[in-house]
């Protein structure tokens, strides 16, 4: 923890540093909200620039990874949220690879047109599902997972279902009140991908967020964050995060009394999907990375990377399917309805006293 | 060049061009029905995926609102990785999707739904259009939902069906080319065993074919028996032509002689006896240059329906070296004949003249005072005559070529010859399945004419 905020310290002196450079190339690459940004040297001057909801964090092993085979690239990592580097790839920012946990954004660029198509024995080796015509590929399988502090539970097992996570909210209000976390489906990409399937999926959706609606819940944009204030004890339960976020966080903490709970009546499993956007310039090193997260995360055991391959935590409802249905919810006339009703259960002012 | 080709070859050419033709056909016409069937379905999705949109349109506060269904893109996803494109139109207003895309010419006049092919977004497209019309408003508002796919979907479908077809075609091809190989072989069959009926018969067999043929070979077999007919008919009259005309020259040059030798007996002078006996030695040479055009002519006729007659090879040997005893007298030539039991069947006269033939040959060519051995033969069903004088030979050329029609030997100045004796010998022992040898005899130089038969 004390390493992570030091280096978050050496980074904020780096990103004064790059300050300038930054603010010429936000010019170029049109006005793109970047969240963390790193420049990993290599031999030449030929760069490779992704953009990435990826944590530089949770990233940084595969850049070096990367190099280690392809040392003559620089690799230019730049952090974003999903709804902006959807935005950015849109207006035409620069960038070789672009890197999301939003499937919906993604997959709508590739099919209006926005990625170049890539084909090796990597990407042919993958299932039919992690692909879509090769202009897509996932390398991760992340599931969504309740993260729940124990003393919220107080001794009682921790809810199976959304049922029982109803039942649980609707007898001990106040131990959640102003304490349960989940994303703000507006700003996040990710959050709206998981919210759209999840009441398409199961009717208990709207049942359970009228609940934590009731119960004022706090509205984050990612999942890092809200694992952080269930650590810090700010929040009793976090719903919707990604697993893999959560369970690094944990392994790093040691912490024993916070549980991560998959739903069984119905679980998202988001794949983390890279393109190479149309306006690429460095495409075989674009391919060539690809290619290396493809061959990662086709591996069989988790190993020590942080995320986790395709074949792991498949649920028994498959991942987020792949394909055009994704874009039905990204419709200006699905979303504002959707986020209406999102907003009536969620946001609420009126506060019912117990 | 054509002209040139084998006929099986022509039959198995066209037949496979034929079957290459039919081939091409097939896998164009299967591949055309694959890619119209793929097409359909994708424009059944299509229209049901409009469909599906274009029911969730409604008014509400005079707006017109839609809502687009999971199943209406999910479908589109479920048959193929196309890209999709949608749009909502709305009067003249885009109510959402994709502002540019074109919509089918015929959206809003022609049929309930409307399919075109366009471009968009740099890729082949198909489009469906569903028209609806909602009250909003003030009145009614056209609603058209235009969906729309890319085709490599269609093309991969009707691309792998293409290939597939292809093959298929191609074993049919192969197939073809084999069926047509044996259908030409088994077609020419009759026509080959025609021709080797033809070409199994002999030199001089000029009867009728009378074997079965197909119709189709039926004018050629009338054609060549009426030609072996007239050729039949052409050399009979030329045979009896000859056979008259070598009559009609003896009987005069009979009495010509008779005349000569009476002249030459009361002749006073040496001169005038010189004189008439030479003429006496050419009336006889033309005399036997008759009596064997008159053989040869005998030969071919009774050749084509030859007797079979025993004929005992000792008795006829003896009875032709009795007909040449006066001539080998006068030049004192003795015949020395050994017989042994030797039967033959066949024609006595034709065997008869080819056996006085060669003895003839064998006194003409023999010196003064010499011997002429005859030797009769039979052993292993081959009868044998063997003549052999101590003559000077058969000569240097080519033996076999001395029974060809008035050729003579190479060593024959001084005695006169028509170069028809060998050939009438060797026609007759043809006629009769054997044959006419010719060597010349290991010690002394002289001819050996064997004449081969085979024995009864």
């Amino acid at each position: 923890m004390r390493d992570a905020r030091l280096a978050v310290g050496l980074r904020v002196g780096l990103r004064l540093g790059l300050c300038l450079c930054l603010g010429l190339w936000a010019a170029v690459a049109g006005a793109l909200e970047v969240e963390d940004r790193r420049v990993y040297p290599g031999t030449t001057d030929r760069t490779l620039s992704i953009v990435s909801t990826a944590d530089l964090e949770v990233f940084e092993p595969y850049i070096l990874r990367f190099q280690q085979s392809r040392p003559e690239l620089t690799v230019d990592y730049t952090v974003a949220s999903s709804v902006e580097l959807y935005r950015g790839i849109r207006d035409g920012a620069g960038f070789d690879l672009a890197i999301s946990s939003a499937m919906d954004l993604q997959l709508k660029l590739a099919n209006d047109g926005l990625a170049q198509s890539h084909r090796s024995d990597r990407t042919d080796a993958l299932p039919d599902w992690a692909r879509w015509r090769d202009l897509i590929f996932a390398f991760t399988a992340e599931p969504a997972v309740v993260v729940m502090s124990s003393r919220a539970l107080d001794g009682a097992p921790p809810p199976a279902t959304r049922q029982e996570l109803i039942t649980l909210l609707r007898d001990n209000p106040e131990r959640f009140r102003n304490a349960i976390g989940t994303y703000d489906v507006r700003d996040s990409g990710l959050g709206f991908l998981f919210a759209t399937q999840e009441a398409r999926s199961t009717d208990a959706y709207w049942r359970l967020s009228e609940i934590m609606g009731r119960l004022s819940p706090e509205l984050y944009c990612c999942s890092g964050q809200m694992v952080d204030d269930v650590i810090s004890g700010r929040l009793s339960l976090a719903y919707n995060v990604l697993g893999s976020y959560a369970a690094e966080r944990m392994a790093q903490e040691g912490r024993r009394d916070i549980e991560i709970v998959q739903m069984q009546d119905f679980a998202n499993l988001m794949l983390r999907t890279a393109i190479i956007p149309a306006t690429a310039t460095e495409t075989g090193a674009a391919g060539a990375m690809i290619d290396m997260l493809l061959e990662l995360g086709l591996r069989e055991a988790p190993g020590d990377w942080p995320l986790p391959p395709l074949s792991q935590g498949t649920s028994d409802f498959g991942p987020i399917r792949l394909g055009p249905a994704l874009m039905v919810y990204l419709d200006p006339f699905n979303r504002r309805a959707f986020l209406a009703e999102w907003e009536n259960a969620l946001v609420q002012d009126i506060v019912i006293e117990p | 060049m054509i002209a040139r080709l084998s006929i099986g070859h022509r039959l198995t050419v066209l037949l496979a061009g034929v079957a290459a033709l039919l081939s091409l056909l097939s896998w164009w016409m299967v591949s055309e029905l694959a890619r119209q069937a793929a097409a359909r379905s994708q424009d059944n999705v299509l229209a049901a995926s409009a469909t599906t949109i274009a029911e969730t349109i409604r008014s509400e506060q005079g707006e017109v609102r839609l809502e687009l269904p999971y199943s209406a893109l999910s479908m589109l996803g479920a048959i193929s990785e196309d890209r999709v494109f949608y749009k909502v139109v709305a009067g003249e207003r885009v109510l959402t999707g994709y502002d540019d895309l074109p919509v089918p010419t015929d959206a809003a006049t022609g049929a309930r739904v409307a399919f075109e092919t366009g471009q968009y977004s740099g890729e082949a497209i198909r489009m469906a259009s569903v028209r609806r019309t909602v009250l909003a408003g003030a009145g009614p508002v056209p609603v058209v939902v235009t969906v729309a796919q890319t085709l490599s979907g269609v093309d991969a479908v009707s691309g792998q069906l293409s290939r597939l077809a292809a093959a298929l075609s191609l074993a049919f091809f192969l197939v073809a080319v084999g069926l047509s190989v044996f259908a030409a072989r088994a077609s020419l069959r009759p026509l080959n065993a025609f021709a080797q009926a033809v070409s199994r018969r002999g030199p001089s067999d000029l009867r009728p074919l009378r074997r079965d043929a197909p119709p189709e070979l039926a004018p050629l077999r009338g054609a060549l028996n009426r030609l072996m007919d007239r050729l039949g008919q052409s050399i009979r009259r030329s045979e009896d032509f000859i056979a008259e005309a070598a009559h009609r020259v003896r009987t005069p040059l009979a009495t010509v002689r008779a005349q000569a030798e009476i002249a030459l007996r009361s002749a006073e002078s040496e001169d005038s006896r010189q004189r008439l006996r030479r003429i006496i030695r050419a009336v006889d040479e033309s005399s036997r240059s008759a009596g064997q055009l008159l053989d040869h002519a005998t030969v071919a006729y009774r050749a084509e329906d030859l007797a079979r007659d025993r004929i005992d090879l000792g008795e006829l040997v003896a009875q032709a070296a009795a007909a040449l005893e006066p001539t080998a007298t006068m030049k004192d030539i003795e015949f020395r004949i050994a017989t042994s039991q030797a039967r033959v069947v066949g024609d006595a006269v034709l065997l008869e003249s080819a056996l006085g033939n060669v003895l003839d040959n064998a006194v003409k060519y023999s010196p003064d005072e010499t011997t002429v051995h005859i030797a009769v033969s039979a052993e292993e069903g081959v009868a044998r005559i063997t003549v052999t004088d101590e003559g000077p030979g058969l000569g240097e050329g080519p033996i076999e070529s001395l029974t060809e029609r008035f050729r003579r030997g190479g060593n024959t100045e001084g005695v006169v010859g028509s170069g028809l004796g060998l050939t009438i010998a060797a026609d007759v022992l043809a006629a009769h399945g054997g044959r006419l040898d010719l060597r010349n005899a290991a010690e002394g130089g002289g001819a050996c004419v064997t004449l081969v038969l085979p024995s009864a």
